[in-house]
């Protein structure tokens, strides 16, 4: 405790991505094939063949509720035709894609905020948080091939004819949205965000980096890294946004949300601060960050903790003005995955490992300093908030056909090797501090 | 009135020097009244080896003590007393009570903290603050030992004070006023003198 002297100009570290967490790294993506594997076998021999029979009768239920409403369509039955099991696999693919690349989004959106906010305690994990950056352009490809392959399967609103007047599928709702979700404007945006939250994680590396080799002691580095973050913050909240209404919202095409946008960042924010909190653990006990001390986890146990009150709000707020309200056309979304006895434990379980679990393990400030409860804490929520994504998903575009199963979590491992892999090789590249970042005296002294 | 010393009081110009002092006082088994400071010194707690405040502790009970009352208050209200159908919801509808739950705990826990505060620092209206050295809210920190409570003469004391880098070591006694604040003396103060604050000595 108490003052800590250290000399400034000898605290850099040198990571090096290799042994056994590169082990690890793969085997994580190994069992994730298997199980992928495992699960496409029992797709294809029809293990969920008696679910789509029930599911049948069930999706009927649940259109003649929703055709109570005013517009009346029969949303749930119809559209999809017969079910093929690679259809779910597009699902997956494309919802651990939209997890994967939203997370690291939002651990490079906390790094530019950092500098936003002047803010001095994280300049010794600074690094942490900018390598987030490595997965954006790998999980936009992905997302971008997932699409052209199955965009059928994934958004209603990409069907042929459903905005001509005279087609058998013309839907009116949905043909009055065709200006903003067509899909050559829908590929615009997608290619267009991507490249430019590339292009910023590219340059703001480029730039802390320079500076790691700067001993002349000026803030010119820093001011222009700060003069980045806060062009990137300003595309980001926009970008974000309309992210969040492109990928997941038009799923269930018919409905709207007008707080989605929020309720996405704070869901995608809160994944990336747990995995935050495990990197910076992960790397202290390989014997790195020998500077951070329990003082920064608890800012980052703070932020944890916060963050997961904040999307219980959003995701409750959302909720409770559907539900008290009580008009068709938005509780038909909330139908589709109450009513259904494969989302509706999902639905619950969410609540507990996103709030409720969050909230009383890390409510004192000793579970914040402790190492071991920060990374219970951090998988549960990073786990609780894939689920929520295959709530978010799913249900849109398989309606009872969906579920959370083997090829999900097998797919989510692969994908979460490959970004750990990104991410760790990213790492190795350039010190594990930066170096002559003039908050850096700050960050070591920090005490909370 | 009569005065008599009663507490050493060791002015100190930089938190630094300050933090030692504190640490090599009670390694030599010194008691240390207490410290006034002008702003949060850190590491000033882990020093003087306070412990935790029960704060915290009192505001979660206060939150509980909010959600329980606000989940019973809306079901008696709603369930029993004059039940309602809104919205074609049951009588007891949980998610429709969660922003009153929500806001009660709050108000709850607000108020509670700040009761507790105040018996926490032992505030109330016939308080009359102890002060040692007017500089202890300006531009000095202050160290106050209590005389009565160390085995050590005031010269050693002194002497140890000056060691550790007192700038200057001085006597200060309170009057009985100002050690036991009566409530009565407060009100009759009130009745017979109007609002004042001259039980108070304003001379440094």
């Amino acid at each position: 405790m108490a003052h800590v002297d250290v000399d400034l100009k000898n605290v850099q570290e040198q990571f090096t991505f290799d042994g056994k967490l590169k082990k690890n790294v793969l085997l994580i993506g190994g069992i994730g094939v298997v199980l992928f594997v495992l699960g496409a076998i029992f797709l294809m021999m029809g293990g969920g063949h008696d679910d789509h029979h029930a599911a049948v009768q069930h999706a009927t239920e649940v259109a003649s509720v929703a055709s109570d409403g005013a517009h009346g369509d029969a949303h749930g039955g119809g559209h999809h035709g017969e079910f093929h099991w690679y259809q779910r696999i597009i699902v997956d693919f494309w919802m651990s894609g939209v997890f994967f690349t939203g997370v690291a989004l939002l651990g490079f959106f906390f790094f530019a905020l950092q500098y936003v906010a002047n803010s001095g305690w994280p300049t010794l994990i600074m690094r942490v948080m900018l390598n987030f950056r490595q997965f954006i352009p790998v999980g936009g490809i992905v997302l971008l091939i997932t699409f052209l392959v199955g965009s059928h399967t994934i958004f209603h609103w990409t069907h042929d004819g459903i905005a001509d007047p005279n087609s058998p599928t013309y839907d009116a709702i949905i043909a009055g949205k065709t200006d903003f979700l067509n899909v050559p404007f829908f590929l615009f945006r997608m290619v267009l965000f991507v490249s430019i939250w590339t292009f910023f994680g590219f340059i703001l590396n480029k730039v802390t980096k320079a500076e790691d080799q700067d001993m002349s002691g000026t803030t010119k580095y820093f001011r222009k890294a700060q003069r980045l973050s806060v062009a990137f913050l300003i595309f980001f909240g926009i970008s974000e946004s309309i992210t969040s209404w492109d990928w997941i919202m038009s799923i269930d095409t018919h409905w709207f949300s007008t707080l989605f946008g929020w309720y996405i960042l704070a869901g995608w924010l809160v994944t990336a601060v747990a995995f935050m909190s495990l990197f910076v653990l992960i790397l202290q006990d390989m014997g790195y960050l020998k500077l951070v001390n329990e003082n920064h986890l608890h800012d980052l146990g703070k932020f944890l903790f916060g963050f997961s009150i904040f999307w219980s709000y959003l995701w409750f707020s959302q909720f409770l003005l559907i539900y008290y309200a009580n008009i068709p056309e938005e509780t038909v979304y909330f139908i589709d995955r109450l009513k259904s006895d494969t989302y509706a434990p999902l639905f619950f379980g969410i609540l507990v490992t996103n709030f409720l679990f969050p909230f009383f393990v890390l409510m004192t400030r000793d579970a914040k300093r402790k190492t071991i409860m920060m990374k219970i804490v951090a998988v549960v929520v990073i786990f609780g908030h894939f689920m929520e994504y295959c709530l978010l998903i799913v249900p849109g575009s398989l309606k009872e056909n969906g579920g959370f199963g083997l090829t999900e979590i097998g797919t989510g491992m692969i994908f979460l090797s490959i970004f750990l892999y990104l991410y760790f090789t990213g790492l190795s590249k350039g010190g594990l501090i930066p170096q002559n970042h003039p908050m850096l005296e700050e960050s070591v002294h920090h005490h909370t | 009135m009569e005065k008599n010393t009663n507490y050493l009081v060791g002015v100190f110009g930089d938190q630094d020097i300050l933090v030692k002092a504190v640490k090599a006082l009670r390694k030599k088994g010194v008691k240390i009244y207490e410290v006034f400071t002008p702003y949060p010194v850190h590491f000033l707690e882990d020093a003087l080896g306070y412990k935790r405040s029960w704060m915290p502790r009192a505001a979660f009970g206060f939150g509980a003590l909010g959600t329980t009352c606000a989940i019973l208050l809306q079901s008696w209200i709603m369930g029993y007393e004059w039940p309602m159908i809104i919205g074609g919801k049951g009588f007891i509808a949980i998610p429709d009570f969660v922003p009153i739950t929500f806001e009660l705990t709050v108000l709850f826990s607000a108020f509670g903290m700040a009761g507790s505060f105040f018996v926490s620092q032992d505030l109330k209206p016939h308080k009359v603050p102890q002060i040692f050295d007017r500089r202890q809210s300006d531009d000095k920190h202050i160290m106050a030992i209590d005389l009565a409570k160390n085995s050590l003469s005031e010269d050693e004391l002194k002497t140890l004070l000056q060691e550790v880098g007192a700038e200057e070591v001085n006597n200060k006694s309170f009057t009985e006023r100002e050690k036991k604040a009566s409530f009565f003396d407060y009100v009759s103060d009130l009745f017979t003198k109007g609002v004042t604050d001259s039980a108070r000595e304003l001379k440094g």
